[in-house]
């Protein structure tokens, strides 16, 4: 064995990584050359210096909470094959929205026009929800559930009351999109029929109540205090304005 | 021999019964401890805490990813493995690899008062860390395994996914080359001539 070949041993031997036979011989080369007596000799200071010196690296004050919220971030229970159906329909919505924003007059109570678009919008959004796993963001009949989870998702408190024993359950509700503009939605159960009931703050010139119909579903809408509500089902218009009466008490 | 005994074919049989993690909280336990030995291997292969500190970022998400996938003892080195892949990711990505390979003469040995100048000056701790910042970043990577984390070969393979005698011959190269750096500059002068 040359000594350029010990050179490299030399750091397995340095680092105890030899096993017992191959130790002994280079032990033995140790005893016959100055030179790798040195050199062992300088790596041993070397290694040394670097243990004294302190390379160890301090964390940055802050990167342990940087990354802890990361990681609850990345840890929150959101399915996300349901985050992508959800952002496609709101992206739907979104461009429908725009559409009818730009072409069609703003809806409002004097024109019939815009009341229509109004309502196919509105039923529309009713259909959407109803398709599977659209129905609910947040699924509880609990009202202290439903309403604190619209707390930092939207900029107005919907009124969230559940009318179980008049007959109309509280399921849940969702964030939805209307003419561009996000809004709460409620969701009922009414026997074997769902009623989405849709919350924004109000817009200036609108009715205080108008209500209308297309392809089977009603809708009615009204005005509470600083928000404009519209419930929408295929139910009768009775029930929809029983729920009305119910929220409005 | 070297002790190669120990072979790669023992992390197979680690894998095989070993328990399965998952969830958050024992992430938190067994991953999290780890984080400045993370820090501390992305600090020295990125020369930079600032970079460092986005790459640790990166990595911890990434581990986090991967976590389900983890079936082993050793966190630690699971961990690393992890900060030193995306350590060299994010170099090749902003093209501060320089050379993979080893030390570059003509890159660094720069006329005066160039690197190795500076490295001679300064307090012990700053003449290394300059010293350090010089070599190649597999040198870099195999001395903090080796000096600062204390890994065996056989682990420090295991991290880096290099053979067993490459890493002895990597550390090998990597501490003549420090000691040179560090020489007072007549010593090297007569040691270059040689």
């Amino acid at each position: 064995m040359t000594c350029e070949e010990n050179r490299t041993i030399l750091h397995a031997y340095l680092d105890g990584e030899l096993d017992a036979p191959r130790s002994a011989e280079f032990e033995k080369h140790l005893e016959n050359c100055a030179a790798c007596v040195r050199a062992l000799e300088a790596q041993e200071t070397l290694r040394s210096k670097i243990r004294h010196a302190d390379l160890y690296e301090p964390l940055p004050n802050d990167l342990e909470s940087k990354i802890r919220r990361q990681l609850r971030e990345a840890s929150a229970p959101v399915p996300k094959r349901f985050v992508w159906q959800w952002l496609a329909a709101a992206a739907a919505v979104l461009f429908f929205a725009g559409i009818s924003w730009r072409y069609l007059p703003k809806f409002g109570a004097d024109s019939g026009l815009s009341a229509s678009a109004f309502a196919s919008e509105i039923v529309d959004a009713h259909i959407r929800a109803l398709q599977p796993g659209h129905l609910t963001d947040v699924a509880s009949t609990d009202q202290h559930t439903v309403k604190p989870w619209f707390d930092g998702r939207i900029a107005f408190a919907p009124p969230v009351k559940d009318f179980a024993e008049e007959g109309f359950p509280l399921i849940g509700g969702r964030l939805d999109v209307l003419q561009g503009e996000n809004v709460a939605a409620l969701v009922y159960g009414r026997r074997k029929h769902f009623i989405n009931v849709f919350v924004w703050p109000e817009r200036a010139g609108e009715a205080e109540q108008y209500t209308g119909s297309k392809n089977g579903y009603n809708w009615i809408s009204w005005k509470q205090g600083e928000l404009r509500l519209c419930a929408v089902s295929d139910t009768n218009r009775d029930d929809l304005n029983a729920l009305k009466d119910l929220i409005s008490r | 021999m070297l002790e190669v005994r120990r072979s790669f074919g023992e992390r197979a049989e680690v894998k095989g019964r070993a328990f399965k993690v998952q969830d958050r909280e024992q992430f938190d336990q067994l991953v999290l401890p780890h984080l400045r030995a993370a820090f501390n291997l992305a600090r020295w292969l990125l020369r930079s805490r600032e970079d460092a500190e986005d790459v640790t970022q990166e990595a911890l998400l990434r581990a986090f990813r991967f976590f389900s996938g983890f079936r082993g003892s050793d966190a630690r080195a699971w961990l690393l493995q992890i900060v030193r892949n995306t350590c060299y990711t994010w170099m090749e990505k902003k093209g501060s690899m320089g050379s993979n390979v080893e030390f570059d003469e003509s890159l660094h040995l720069s006329p005066m008062p160039g690197p190795e100048a500076q490295a001679v000056s300064g307090s012990e701790r700053e003449r290394l860390t300059r010293a350090l910042e010089l070599l190649s970043p597999r040198s870099r990577e195999v001395l903090v395994l080796r000096e600062l984390e204390g890994y065996s070969y056989k682990e420090i393979a295991t991290i880096t996914a290099m053979p067993i005698g490459t890493v002895m011959s990597t550390l090998a190269r990597a501490r003549e080359r420090l000691q040179e750096l560090l020489a007072p500059p007549a010593r090297k002068e007569a040691a270059r001539d040689v």
